[in-house]
């Protein structure tokens, strides 16, 4: 019994703390496997006219999540019939899902090309580009600093430049505050900004939420980062790229080139409610109404687009 | 009675194994030997060549747990050793709902003061920008404060009471009973609970992440950027997709977190052995 009873509780506390180690990951799972029965989204009443039912399952990017949940609840007003949940866990989580079916849709920050390495894969996904996000490079104010060219980011972000002086700043030694590696806003950041990878720097920081990174550039002396549009305020300074304003219409008109889509993609095409609500989308009302409202761009509105290999074609 | 048993057995098992099949994912199709992952010092996954040591994430975990055990050893146990041999009345009356209150606290409060309170105040008054080894200790030694403390108050208040009386007849002073008498009897008991405050402080994910910087580094200095093994996992796992070699590395932390709780476990039950003696 004694022994019986200590196997026991050494069990249970190995899966207390396995279960705290992967909590990120076995919480989506176990949601997931709650709404994997997706086919029930395909019962559409046919009979009583355009009428929608089912239930649609979105996981994925937590940049996109608030503007896909404020939707969705708009949607379920307007379709009594429908449920929408919405979850998030991010890019990489909604993207591995919606290609194992285990959701509708996966909201993701980059295009699936560049996470999934089955290009296969990939290709079997239906892209909907629904807001794009702008990153501005942020300082600490007392940088002293207003406008950054390229050169100058990359030689900051490689470790080139490690004081602000250098750049015509205060006399104070730069500390970057970075994203971790996988996230997708650095990927943005690097990709569009830097326009090449960077290496993680000794001494620098990772923050992963954006409340936090703005806090931390805010607070930390000689502090710089990259921030969405919709994150910028007083307590960060906000630097031009290139002498370009990271500003609303310049991203509009392609001048300024630090922007992503955020993506909400289907497994094949998607079924007559998933259709409907990725549509409700790109309609006026949300794309000129919620999109802004939540710091986001229209996709609608951009003059630009941009393919996967980052080639940019005004359209 | 007996199925909830094997259904938790049979839930734990399958947990274990599903860990551990995803944690060996990488050393099994080749992608990563173990010597590299647990003794290379560089992780850039996203770089072209990547590369998946994890020892600065490993020794970052080590670092900071046995940091937050030195720091909140003392002070838990000064604070039984009060709560129980010195004011027994009224000073239990009023640590015991402190404790409770500490252990109730949710990670992210403890997170976020250590952001605004603990790393201002190093930033201000030591070298480095705040964040980093010290921060993260700090914030991990009051978590694992209630750990230590309500052990080690269990194990002093069940202490034979004759023990003591013998020693005061022999004409001890409360000082000498309490150091020559008291702690070295417990002395199995109370390492127990510091060995379970270990074990949180290896397991805790949020607060540290938030404070330590998560720099893919070893430290040189405790005012510097580091990582911890949970650190990365909770930055990495949602932006990496499932089977993909950064994600799998990602596992195998997770495979080295479990294997520690096993270790950390085996400890106590041995401690526990000791102490029946």
């Amino acid at each position: 019994m004694q022994f019986k009873k200590s196997w026991i509780m050494a069990l249970t506390l190995t899966s207390v703390l396995a279960l705290s180690a992967c909590g990120n990951n076995g919480g989506n799972k176990a949601t997931t496997n709650n709404g994997g029965n997706t086919p029930a989204a395909t019962n559409t009443e046919t009979s009583s006219g355009a009428k929608l039912s089912g239930s649609v399952l979105a996981s994925g990017s937590t940049a996109l999540q608030p503007l896909v949940e404020q939707v969705a609840e708009k949607f379920m007003d307007a379709n009594a019939g429908v449920d929408i949940q919405v979850q998030g866990g991010g890019s990489g989580t909604g993207l591995t899902q919606v290609s194992e079916k285990q959701v509708d849709i996966g909201n993701s920050d980059v295009f699936a090309e560049e996470k999934l390495k089955d290009a296969a894969k990939a290709a079997e996904l239906v892209d909907h580009q629904v807001a794009v996000v702008a990153i501005a490079a942020v300082s600490n104010p007392a940088a002293g600093v207003d406008s950054l060219t390229k050169q100058q980011l990359v030689d900051i972000f490689t470790g080139k430049i490690t004081n602000w002086k250098e750049v015509g700043g205060a006399d104070q030694a730069i500390q970057i505050i970075n994203r971790p590696a996988s996230s997708g806003t650095r990927a943005t950041f690097e990709s569009f900004a830097l326009g090449t990878k960077t290496e993680d720097l000794k001494g620098s920081i990772q923050e992963d939420s954006s409340g936090t990174v703005k806090k931390m550039i805010g607070e930390t002396p000689g502090a710089i980062g990259y921030l969405a549009l919709s994150y910028l305020d007083d307590s960060v300074k906000t630097l031009n790229y290139d002498g370009v304003e990271p500003s609303v219409d310049n991203v509009v008109a392609g001048k300024y080139p630090v922007w992503a889509y955020e993506h909400m993609y289907t497994n094949g095409e998607p079924n007559e409610t998933v259709k409907a609500f990725l549509d409700y989308f790109l309609t006026d009302e949300v794309q000129t109404g919620d999109v802004i409202e939540l710091g986001y761009i229209p996709a609608s509105k951009m003059q630009v687009s941009r393919d996967v290999a980052g080639t940019v074609t005004p359209k | 009675m007996s199925f909830c048993v094997l259904l938790l057995i049979v839930i734990i098992i399958s947990m274990v194994y599903f860990v551990a099949s995803k944690g060996v994912a990488n050393f099994v199709s080749g992608e990563v030997k173990v010597s590299e992952f647990l003794f290379g010092t560089k992780w850039s996954p996203e770089a072209d060549t990547p590369s998946y040591g994890a020892f600065p994430f490993i020794s970052g975990s080590f670092l900071v747990t046995l940091l937050a055990a030195l720091i909140a050893s003392p002070l838990s146990i000064c604070a039984a050793l009060f709560m129980t041999e010195i004011v027994p009345g009224w000073g239990k009356k009023l640590l015991q709902p402190v404790i409770e209150l500490l252990s109730g606290i949710p990670s992210v409060v403890y997170g976020f003061v250590g952001l605004s309170v603990i790393v201002p105040f190093l930033r201000d008054t030591l070298p480095g920008q705040g964040i980093g080894v010290a921060a993260g200790a700090l914030v991990l030694s009051v978590m694992i404060l209630p750990t230590i403390t309500s052990v080690a108050a269990d194990a002093l208040a069940s202490l034979p009471q004759n023990l003591k009386e013998s020693s005061f007849a022999l004409g001890a002073t409360r000082w000498q009973t309490i150091s020559r008498v008291i702690l070295p009897t417990t002395f199995p008991a109370i390492m127990t609970g510091v060995v379970l405050g270990m074990a949180r402080a290896f397991g805790e994910a949020l607060a540290v992440q938030m404070v330590i910087g998560n720099a893919p580094f070893v430290p040189h200095s405790l005012f510097e950027s580091a990582s911890t093994l949970t650190s990365v996992i909770t930055l990495g796992m949602g932006n990496t997709t499932m089977g993909s070699p950064q994600n799998n590395a990602l596992w195998s932390m997770a495979l080295v977190l479990m294997l520690m709780t096993f270790v950390f476990v085996l400890l106590v039950r041995m401690l526990e052995r000791r102490n029946k003696i």
